[in-house]
């Protein structure tokens, strides 16, 4: 099987052309670097993307703390983890790199603040 | 006089952050930054996506991430930034210059400086740029705006939503809004090709299956308190719009996504000269206005795509302004510098014989096999081939040991011969 790609790891935006079998990457050309070939994988048998969103923030200067996944999810749940972001709250300071949902979705992955807000 | 500097740097966005750090890395102690928000870092605060920082740090980050690093160097360093300030005026004062700033907490001031760094950073082209007929109902407004809404304040613009112009903006907002529960129902896009990054394409539009119309446009607004509905007509060969394909797309809310014009109300002010492609100050190699001693540096003097290359170009801003304020003006005979075949623009418009610099470009028109080329007369300064060359991705090389009596540097595309 065949098909196009274009390679979402950096603003450079290979257009890859792909061939692969029920199982494995057979070839992938155009990308002109490795991580080109990686995303292919991924792309083609399970896509996953980093999902950024806010959480409600209390006691900070402003009202939201922005936040991101600590590595690729399922791209079927990016919808559920922004929900799962909208239902809480958290509390002032937190630091950049904090984790503020663990293992969201029983994905194994972490969502973690995005910027460093101190108590006003 | 209320403050003396060596160094006054407008805005502590990227541009303005980087420029600072520069001109304290090469011996300049007295530095103020004005900003005019509550706190620094500009624009990235709401760019809450991830994306940023892959050439400058090596990973990807997020706006605020990158923000937040380089907010810590300046901190580290103790560069003062007072926020909560606007700069009113810039005025020459034999010879240093005087900027009247008005802030919230202290009124007017005056602050004597020997530079000054323009780094104010661009804004958003408005439905007043592009005259689009109807009514003039409210939830019409520009992507940045939706964006601040969104990801600052945490307020939804609307649920049906319809996006003018795919630049990148509009594209992170497409994908933003859809996450939070609205509909975008389209992008229409005036050219035949995207305004934005191709993996905006795919992970903003195609990600939610949001139909992106390319060689379309708006041609009318209607609603009456609440915009109701476009309606969408595709392009013929004339550029004109052809009203018997048009369609009508019922929306509360219509972001605009543009282009972006450098912010230069200030520089005009003071008298700096400005490029009429880019909007933003005509600069010389060194980043220098025509006004001795104002530099400018990030989406004040060009509109980047990328905000790794806002700081590289802001360091090397701040190094230059650094030396000026060492040694003085820059002697030399300066060369031209213009675009050629497929060059929309070039930047700085001149460079000083016997120094180095690096130009900017953007094409005019997307293009496959292409060399760009920069010849001061028969000596070429630089070629390289590129696959791939877009309107939307700008492209940066340095020059050097350019011939004493050149008499300008071209630079130009030229197709590739295929063998």
């Amino acid at each position: 099987m065949k098909q196009e790609l274009i390679c979402i790891n950096c603003p450079m935006g290979c257009n890859m052309e792909v061939e692969y079998d029920e199982k494995n990457i057979i070839s992938v050309k155009g990308n002109t670097c490795k991580n080109g070939v990686k995303y292919a994988e991924k792309e083609v048998f399970n896509p996953e993307r980093i999902v950024t969103t806010t959480v409600s923030i209390s006691g900070a200067s402003v009202p939201l703390l922005p936040v991101k996944t600590l590595g690729g999810i399922p791209k079927e749940l990016c919808k559920k983890v922004v929900e799962a972001a909208s239902a809480i709250q958290v509390c002032a300071p937190v630091r950049v790199g904090d984790i503020i949902i663990k293992n969201i979705l029983d994905t194994g992955i972490n969502l973690v603040a995005s910027r460093s807000l101190d108590k006003a | 006089m209320d403050k003396t500097v060596e160094a006054l740097v407008i805005g502590s966005g990227p541009a303005g952050m980087a420029a600072a750090l520069a001109l304290k890395e090469n011996g300049i102690n007295e530095i103020l930054i004005v900003e005019r928000e509550d706190a620094p870092g500009g624009i990235l605060l709401q760019c809450i996506h991830n994306g940023f920082g892959l050439h400058r740090f090596n990973e990807e980050l997020t706006g605020p991430e990158y923000a937040e690093r380089y907010i810590n160097l300046v901190k580290d360093k103790k560069i003062e930034i007072l926020s909560g300030t606007c700069a009113l005026d810039i005025v020459d004062d034999g010879d240093s210059k005087k900027a009247i700033l008005l802030s919230e907490e202290k009124g007017l001031l005056e602050v004597s400086a020997k530079v000054v760094i323009l780094a104010m950073g661009c804004r958003e082209r408005n439905r007043g740029n592009i005259a689009i007929p109807g009514t003039r109902p409210a939830g019409i407004m520009t992507a940045g705006l939706a964006q601040k809404m969104v990801n600052k304040s945490g307020y939804i613009p609307g649920r049906e939503i319809v996006i003018l112009g795919s630049g990148d903006i509009g594209l992170i907002m497409a994908r933003r809004l859809t996450l939070e529960g609205a509909r975008v129902k389209a992008v229409v896009e005036i050219q035949s090709y995207p305004g934005g990054l191709n993996r905006n394409i795919v992970q903003c539009l195609n990600d939610f299956h949001i139909p992106l119309y390319l060689s379309h446009t708006i041609t009318k607004i209607s609603g009456d308190r609440r915009i109701s509905s476009v309606e969408i007509a595709p392009l013929g060969e004339s550029r004109e719009p052809q009203n018997e394909k048009s369609f009508t797309l019922a929306c509360d809310t219509l972001l605009l996504s543009v282009g972006l014009i450098p912010e230069n109300e200030l520089s005009l002010k003071a008298g700096v000269i400005l490029d009429k492609v880019t909007g933003g100050p005509v600069v010389d190699s060194n980043l220098m206005t025509s006004v001795p001693g104002i530099f400018a540096c990030g989406n004040v003097l060009q509109v980047h795509d990328l905000v790794d290359w806002v700081s590289e170009e802001s360091a090397y801003c701040g190094k230059a302004a650094a030396s000026y304020v060492r040694n003085g003006l820059l002697k030399g005979r300066e060369i031209p510098v213009k675009p050629g075949n497929m060059v929309r623009y070039t930047l700085p418009a001149k460079v000083i014989a016997g120094t180095e610099a690096v130009i900017s470009l953007r094409p005019m028109a997307p293009a496959q096999n292409m060399s760009i080329i920069a010849k001061a007369g028969e000596k070429i300064l630089y070629k390289k081939k590129e696959k791939k060359i877009f309107p939307s991705i700008m492209l940066r090389f340095p020059v050097k040991d350019m011939p004493e009596d050149a008499g300008c540097i071209e630079v130009f595309f030229s197709a590739e011969d295929k063998k």
